[in-house]
């Protein structure tokens, strides 16, 4: 059995999503923290492309992106597939964990800013959010059918990243009125004991992205008035 | 349009090299299909039918089944039709840094192409050029590590990253001609611009890949192209 290793950085959703793929597969692996932003001259040395967490490095050689990761776990790891097996369905799969790395940055922009820019991003987002509960969740438990799959990993960080996000920037966006499928795929993921037990501190999450916000917002020029 | 009862319909533009590379994998597995050239001004309902989501081309229509997006269209295929030569690597780490140059491609690397068009200033432009140098030198290194010493990405035969790449060189050619910057530099790239060359000679490509004449005269005539053109 060749070594696991796995970079990644305590608040980082993207290194969860890791985490959470080889913990379902129950493989063995060892975890190192990077001290971002500081990097070291392992991860530099497996990444220098990007230069970015996560990078899993399976018998010395390294993979990086979180969601390349996320396939080679399931071509590698066969056993409890995150992954359909019909080909459409497959492709389906593949395309809402694309829509999830595409809309990121459109649900993350509210944290970004204040105002009526915040007003704004926080209707981007909803957009968002409304075409999930719609097409991509519908009426299943999971966005993978009745289990946990490679697109809620996906998505994973809406269920427990987002809820301090939205404490942080002082928006409330996701409510079980509004989106009450998201709603309710949210209890149900956090439910999952390899979920469960593998979530960063709220509280040092929280403080991690009050400096964050507050790092942000010093760079915005608030005009008079807001 | 005459009627026809293909199974195998695609939903594209021929300048866009999304659609070129669809149009590849379909070649390479010798797959007969319906070629639906879309009016981005004016999308078809079957468009807006088959990707509600993005209203983007290329989408693959197989029987009643919409696949959309370049890659994973791609993929689709190389899962449904196993007869033919693979796409993809067997090994999992190769598919792995397959997708991993791929996805690097369509979000860091062409977008520079793109951002060029609309560069403000000398300085600006420069800056961009330098960029997509930089970038062509990490993708010859890429080259290197997955050709393994053979003529291609996919080694002996046109693979995955031989597609996803490869479906650029009319536009980067187009480029070359527009700017008069010489993008497949062999002093810089020649593994790569001998990589360009095999390719676009092989049989299965040379027919696919739309001329860069033809895309520069395309260019000139409508700004607006890329507008409505996905991934």
């Amino acid at each position: 059995m060749e070594e696991v290793k796995l970079y990644g950085f305590g608040p980082s959703p993207f290194s969860y999503r890791v985490i959470w793929a080889l913990k379902l597969k129950g493989v063995k692996y060892e975890y190192i923290e990077e001290n971002l932003p500081m990097k070291s001259p392992k991860l530099l040395q497996h990444n220098p492309v990007h230069k970015k967490v996560p990078v899993l490095v399976h018998g010395g050689k390294p993979i990086s992106e979180s969601l390349v990761i996320l396939e080679y776990i399931e071509e590698t790891w066969p056993e409890n597939p995150l992954l359909p097996k019909d080909a459409h369905e497959k492709a389906m799969a593949r395309f809402w964990i694309r829509f999830a790395e595409d809309k990121y940055p459109t649900l993350n922009t509210f944290f970004r800013t204040v105002g009526q820019d915040q007003q704004l991003a926080i209707k981007e987002a909803l957009k968002v959010l409304q075409i999930l509960e719609d097409q991509a969740l519908g009426n299943n438990k999971f966005f993978n059918g009745n289990t946990v799959g490679l697109v809620d990993i996906s998505f994973g960080w809406l269920a427990y990243w987002f809820d301090c996000i939205e404490e942080t920037a002082g928006a409330k966006i996701i409510k079980s009125n509004n989106l009450p499928r998201l709603h309710e795929w949210i209890k149900n993921f956090k439910q999952i004991p390899v979920i469960q037990e593998n979530l960063p501190s709220r509280d040092k999450l929280l403080a991690y992205l009050k400096t964050k916000r507050e790092k942000i917002l010093s760079c915005i020029f608030i005009p008079n008035g807001h | 349009m005459a009627a026809t009862t293909s199974d195998e319909k695609l939903l594209g533009l021929w300048a866009s090299p999304y659609t070129t590379r669809v149009q590849l994998a379909l070649k390479l597995k010798s797959i007969e299909y319906e070629f639906i050239q879309e009016n981005l001004q004016n999308k078809s309902e079957l468009l807006l039918q088959t990707n509600p989501v993005h209203k983007k081309i290329p989408v693959f229509i197989h029987g009643d089944k919409p696949i959309c997006e370049s890659l994973i269209i791609i993929q689709y295929i190389d899962d449904t039709w196993t007869n033919g030569p693979s796409i993809l690597p067997s090994d999992p780490y190769d598919r792995a840094m397959a997708r991993f140059w791929a996805a690097y491609i369509d979000d860091k690397w062409f977008p520079l192409l793109k951002e060029l068009g609309g560069a403000q200033g000398d300085e600006a432009r420069a800056s961009i050029v330098e960029k997509i140098f930089e970038g062509l030198v990490l993708l010859e290194e890429a080259f290197v590590k997955c050709s393994k010493g053979k003529a291609l990405f996919g080694g002996d035969n046109v693979g995955y990253l031989d597609i996803a790449l490869g479906c650029f060189l009319g536009w980067i050619k187009a480029t070359e001609i527009m700017t008069g910057i010489k993008w497949l530099d062999e002093t810089k790239i020649p593994g790569l611009v001998g990589w360009a060359e095999r390719l676009c000679s092989d049989s299965s490509v040379k027919d696919v890949l739309p001329e860069a004449q033809k895309l520069v005269e395309l260019y000139t005539m409508s700004a607006g192209l890329e507008k409505g053109v996905s991934n």
